[in-house]
């Protein structure tokens, strides 16, 4: 976009700058908007899977419903308990929220639109994905109240398990395309297996899938794996003493990284902004409708997943995480390689 | 210009939140701003142009090291006044590995000064060979030059980690773990019995 504003008689500072600046916007609005539209498609799902109507009321078909509770939320009071850590309070949820946009900035939505065409582009995502569990635990210590600080450690723990595993898989799939820029790896999987465009159709590759949206579900903290606002034992977890505007930030943020990780399977395993099969016709369709397609579909596994799987108990969550996807994704790091060397992939 | 910018900005806010570290009076504070100070290190690094190190810093540290580190401190119920009682007691170790550090740190200054490190410049210009990313870079060089190096420090870590396991790991009898293949394996007919009561009779168990 640099040029556009070069063009319009800017230095390349000045329009660096602007065009950035846009760029931020043009991902990051779009992205809240569909925050608000997937929280009504979530609804919606979870209803109809349980034989019920759903929002119905706002606007067509209750479309409007999100709009109508960020309202509401919004016009709501701050109650802030007087024994909280109040600083850390509220820099908790804006860390949910921030962090859950910054990843967004190295996601490919085309051939060249990407914010930030960074070499370490994976590596990236693992950071900020890491840094995601610092607004649940300052939120868990800060509210100082039992449950959220229950809350607080079953998170800490839950995303150190997970981010392991996911680490493997994801070592998995750079061998093969040999780079950690998303868009080097999206490009690398055009006719992977015949004419299909994905990784997912190679047999080696896709058990590595199956656990990497399953860690996923985990790394969100997604039903079946949301144990951090397990209703039943824990009020609502880290979000006990939260309301307004706050509790606000920490659903938004949620949905954004549910929609992120629904991004780097489609990006990842499913050919991101290529069409699913080679064929010359469908190229016609622009790249960011095939991604969009992809995780619109991925957000139906979630939802589905949600409204059918039973919550785990935390033992069974530490050891599918450490007994069960620890070796086997390190076995596929192995067999992945060992496949990759004798092949001569690597010539 | 930016890159200036962004350099003083990093550097204030990191000499700021390490300096907090020790002064903050709560631990959980101190290792907020600890994060923060790793944080705008891996911003540092950035950009000199070392941005795989910068990521593994920001994942290894910020990600694993430091919410264990926040684990542990936020279930500790620390005394105040107690941690302060033994102040003067631990000053003379802790000037002497301060004193070390800064040693430490100037001659590694001087040796880059003296020009027997080749390292990169500010600008981040030549921190890696040219047409080689830095992912490349570092991988080129650790297995192959220094593979040896690389998996002597690899055993080390797996035997410190495995010995780790060894002195904490303790069986415990009177705990009832889950036994899932048990579980999975068990069939209908072995665990039900299908009766059939006659009137009156009741069921003996």
């Amino acid at each position: 976009m640099i040029p556009f504003f070069e063009a319009r008689g800017l230095s390349f500072e000045t329009a660096w700058t602007v065009s950035t600046i846009a760029e931020i916007l043009l991902i990051a609005l779009p992205v809240m908007l569909a925050v608000a539209l997937v929280i009504y498609a979530d609804r919606k799902i979870w209803a109809s899977m349980a034989l019920r109507r759903g929002p119905n009321v706002v606007g067509p078909f209750g479309i409007l419903q999100s709009f109508a509770d960020g309202l509401k939320v919004f016009l709501q009071e701050t109650i802030i308990p007087s024994a909280a850590n109040k600083g850390l309070f509220l820099i908790a949820p804006i860390i949910t929220f921030t962090v859950a946009l910054m990843a967004w900035a190295v996601i490919p939505f085309n051939s060249g639109a990407v914010l930030a065409d960074i070499n370490v582009g994976l590596l990236y995502v693992l950071a900020i994905s890491s840094l995601g569990v610092y607004g649940v635990v300052i939120a868990g210590w800060s509210s100082n109240s039992k449950y959220p600080f229950f809350s607080a450690m079953r998170a800490s723990a839950q995303m150190i398990s997970y981010e392991v595993s996911i680490g493997f898989i994801l070592i998995c799939v750079v061998l093969w395309a040999g780079s950690f820029n998303l868009n080097d790896i999206v490009k690398a999987q055009k006719d992977h297996v015949w004419i299909i465009n994905g990784f997912v159709a190679n047999p080696l590759l896709f058990p590595v899938w199956v656990m990497f949206l399953i860690s996923g579900m985990a790394e969100t903290a997604r039903a079946p794996f949301d144990l951090t606002e397990a209703e039943s034992e824990l009020v609502a977890g880290y979000q006990t003493e939260y309301s307004s505007m706050a509790f606000a930030l920490y659903w938004l943020g949620e949905y954004a990284n549910v929609l992120l990780m629904c991004a780097l399977n489609a990006t990842l395993f499913w050919g991101g902004w290529l069409p699913p099969l080679d064929i010359p016709v469908l190229y016609y369709v622009p790249g960011l409708v095939w991604l969009i397609i992809k995780i619109c579909g991925f957000f139906f596994i979630f939802s589905w997943v949600k409204a059918t799987v039973p919550r785990y108990r935390y033992d069974q969550l530490m050891r599918l995480g450490w007994k069960i996807f620890l070796p086997l994704s390190l076995f596929f790091v192995f067999a992945i390689s060992g496949y990759l060397m004798a092949t001569g992939h690597f010539a | 210009m930016i890159q200036a910018f962004a350099f003083y900005l990093f550097t204030a806010i990191m000499l700021f939140s390490a300096v907090s570290v020790i002064f903050a009076r709560n631990p959980v504070h101190s290792v907020l701003w600890l994060i923060l100070a790793f944080f705008n290190a891996a911003g540092l690094m950035v950009l000199v142009g070392a941005e795989f190190i910068a990521m593994l810093l920001v994942i290894v540290y910020v990600g694993a090291v430091a919410v264990l580190f926040l684990f542990v401190v936020m279930m500790l119920d620390i005394d105040f006044s107690e941690m302060r009682a033994g102040f003067i007691k631990n000053a003379p170790l802790g000037l002497l590995i301060a004193v070390v550090l800064l040693v430490e740190l100037g001659m590694g200054l001087g040796v880059w000064h003296a020009g027997a490190l080749q390292l990169g410049v500010a600008n981040g210009a030549s921190a890696t060979p040219e047409s080689l990313s830095n992912t490349a870079a570092i991988g080129a060089l650790l297995y192959t030059r220094y593979l040896f190096l690389f998996e002597a420090a690899g055993i080390i870590l797996l035997v410190a980690m495995i010995g780790a396991i060894v002195l904490t790991h303790r069986q415990r009898s009177d705990t009832r773990g889950q036994n899932v293949g048990r579980q999975v394996a068990r069939r209908p007919d072995e665990a039900t019995v299908n009766v059939k009561p006659a009137v009156g009779q009741g069921v003996t168990l």
